[in-house]
């Protein structure tokens, strides 16, 4: 049944791919209008035949479609839409285009421009969490001006630490120190590459973590200061800082840490000004230290394990939300969902496999959610991120959940293209994911596990084909 | 900023080999692109007519009768650059900047394309004749939209 009011008359998306077909979903159940756009490249797309309109903003590279402000606003001008939807990545953290939508007169779904600026700016958001007494990870507050300082820094933050160029990246001006004897060396050394790299010598201290935690917690407010959150994911099972399967409840934490993790998280929420959804990441230690990381001012890939836990529709909250509506009702977890993300990659090498689905079958069955953009004959264009489908499996408890998820897995059928499914399949099977015993080193030690077995395997291989000549003389016969 | 303050920089601007130009004041940012060719040279493109107002899908526009296979060779369609409203002329009470069967050279504004408040002009990049105009006035195009197609004036 359509609402007799819906929020907005209607919305443009300006996004692609599953997040535009989640945010269209949302605004149909609330009786809202859609304006899809695509680029040249996605003409054919799901969330362009879903939507009720759609508008070409222009050529495959994202700087001229998807990330295009003129042509977005334009867009929504002459469709007349009320509010923008901009999902996740391209737009959705960008304060110049929410600044924009304000002027434009058009309602931009998310935070203000404020708050996108402020969490946006690592250094500042960091040192206000710092005078809110969030927990950040310790170091020292900026620079650090010369070694003797550096060693009183690194004495009370403990080892082992990193010291990082404070203009740098890509690894440049980068030493982990893990004893005090080392130290000295490797402040100046680090201190000569970020000049050499980056013309200044500028560096700074923190504290390095082996192997830790990530995990985040979901929070949602209003424009009247409530301030709401719905648990945490636990996304350690990433690989080169790209996630690959994320759960809620995480294994690792105890409903102590987790009530406390809650509170920080609506504390850097206040502390910012927060209105609408938003997730707080927090780096844990082995001993449940937390940390706050960084603020993603945005809805997550990752949104429905809690949406699915929580009986709870983040994406219409968040439409609701910037109509100005309130948030008036709690809601409580259940059970155990997991979200495995299926690309189109070489799920070994995670080289991307674009192309075209030949033949698809999604899993169904009690507890399986799919949210994806892809169909029988459609093409992964190789212009953007290789997300084709997220399964999302709830269980009564966590095994539930991961036989669930093991069944999808292999009712899932994606011909034409290489997708991360055996990957997943594999991780489900591993025994140290199965005890929940795992952090963000666990996707290294899992693949060079693999690795030591197949060639254990291979070894036994031609060991048995040495043995057999008649054999080996069969095959290559052939 | 007032209009004739953009108006102003507009002129400024033309005849000159400035292709983008922004500026931010008091939160307020512009940014004017001039591409160098308006339309997308070599880019084949469907035609999706009034796409704000018809949302049935039909195989290109109704509306305007024109057959873009016929006399390939010699005829060349100027397309959308850009999403906004399509507009024939400067303003309301102005002529047109071109008509059917009009003669236009290189670099002859054809059209202009109102987007965020900002009428961008439409250029011809090639010597010839209009053959069609393919979207009514005030109507809504997207990128990659054929906005007129121009017979080519064979060379000497």
């Amino acid at each position: 049944m359509a609402r007799p009011n819906p929020p907005f008359q209607k919305i443009l998306i300006a996004n692609r791919g599953e997040i535009a077909v989640r945010v269209i979903r949302a605004c149909r159940e609330l009786g809202i209008r859609t304006v899809a756009i695509f680029s040249t490249a996605d003409r054919n797309a799901l969330h362009v035949s879903m939507a009720d309109e759609s508008v070409c903003v222009g050529p495959p590279e994202t700087n001229s479609s998807y990330r295009n402000i003129p042509n977005i606003i334009s867009a929504a001008e002459v469709t007349q839409s009320e509010a923008i939807h901009p999902g996740y990545g391209f737009l959705s953290e960008n304060a110049h285009f929410a600044e924009i939508c304000h002027s434009a007169g058009v309602v931009f779904i998310g935070p203000s421009p404020e708050s996108i600026s402020l969490m946006g700016d690592k250094a500042r958001a960091k040192a206000l969490m710092r005078e809110t007494g969030v927990p950040v990870v310790p170091g020292s507050i900026g620079a650090v001006a010369s070694e003797e300082e550096g060693m009183a820094i690194a004495e009370e933050t403990g080892f082992p630490l990193i010291i990082k160029a404070s203009a740098g990246g890509g690894g440049r001006g980068m030493r982990i120190v893990h004893e005090k004897e080392s130290f000295s060396n490797a402040f100046q050394s680090a201190q000569t590459e970020a000049y050499q790299a980056f013309g200044s010598k500028d560096v700074y201290i923190e504290k390095f973590f082996i192997g830790p935690h990530h995990v985040e917690i979901q929070i949602l407010a209003d424009k009247d200061g409530n301030v709401v959150t719905m648990g945490e994911r636990d996304c350690s099972v990433q690989r080169r800082h790209q996630k690959l399967l994320e759960e809620t409840p995480s294994p690792l934490l105890t409903a102590r840490i987790r009530q406390e993790m809650a509170e920080t998280a609506v504390k850097a929420a206040k502390a910012c000004g927060y209105v609408n959804a938003g997730t707080v990441e927090f780096l844990v230690d082995d001993n449940k230290n937390f940390y706050f990381i960084e603020m993603n001012t945005r809805i997550q890939v990752e949104h429905p394990i809690t949406e699915q836990a929580f009986d709870y529709d983040l994406v219409k909250a968040q439409i609701l939300v910037a109509a100005g509506k309130s948030i008036s009702d709690t809601h409580k977890p259940s059970g155990h969902v997991i979200e495995c993300r299926i690309n189109a990659e070489d799920p070994w090498t995670f080289t991307p496999s674009p192309g075209t689905i030949t033949r698809i079958i999604p899993p169904g069955g009690p507890g399986i959610r799919i949210d994806s953009w892809v169909t029988q004959g459609s093409v992964i264009p190789p212009h953007y991120d290789s997300l084709i489908a997220k399964i999302i499996a709830k269980g009564s408890d966590r095994n539930e959940a991961i036989a669930r998820m093991k069944r999808a897995l292999s009712e899932y059928v994606i011909d034409g293209i290489k997708t991360t499914i055996p990957l997943h399949l594999e991780i489900l099977e591993d025994p140290d994911f199965i005890r929940g015993k795992y952090d963000t080193s666990f996707i290294e030690s899992f693949m060079g596990k693999r690795e030591k077995r197949l060639q254990q395997e291979k070894i036994e291989q031609e060991f048995d084909e040495g043995n057999s000549p008649e054999m080996t003389h069969k095959r290559s016969g052939r | 900023m007032t209009n004739p303050e953009i108006s102003e920089l507009l002129a400024l601007l033309q005849g000159t080999n400035i292709t983008v130009f922004e500026l931010e004041r008091e939160g307020v940012r512009i940014r004017i692109e001039k591409p160098a060719f308006p339309s997308i040279a070599g880019m084949k493109l469907v035609s999706r007519e009034n796409t704000s107002q018809d949302h049935a899908p039909t195989e290109g526009g109704k509306t305007v009768s024109h057959s873009p296979l016929s006399n390939k060779e010699s005829s060349r369609t100027v397309t959308s650059p850009i999403v906004g409203t399509f507009y024939r002329s400067p303003s309301p009470d102005a002529s047109s900047y071109i008509e059917l069967g009009a003669t236009v050279r290189k670099g002859q504004i054809l059209c202009i394309i109102e987007a965020m408040k900002l009428m961008n002009e439409i250029e011809s990049e090639f010597d010839g004749v209009v053959k069609a105009i393919l979207v009514e006035d005030g109507k809504a195009v997207e990128f990659g939209t054929p906005l007129i197609e121009i017979e080519i004036a064979p060379e000497n």
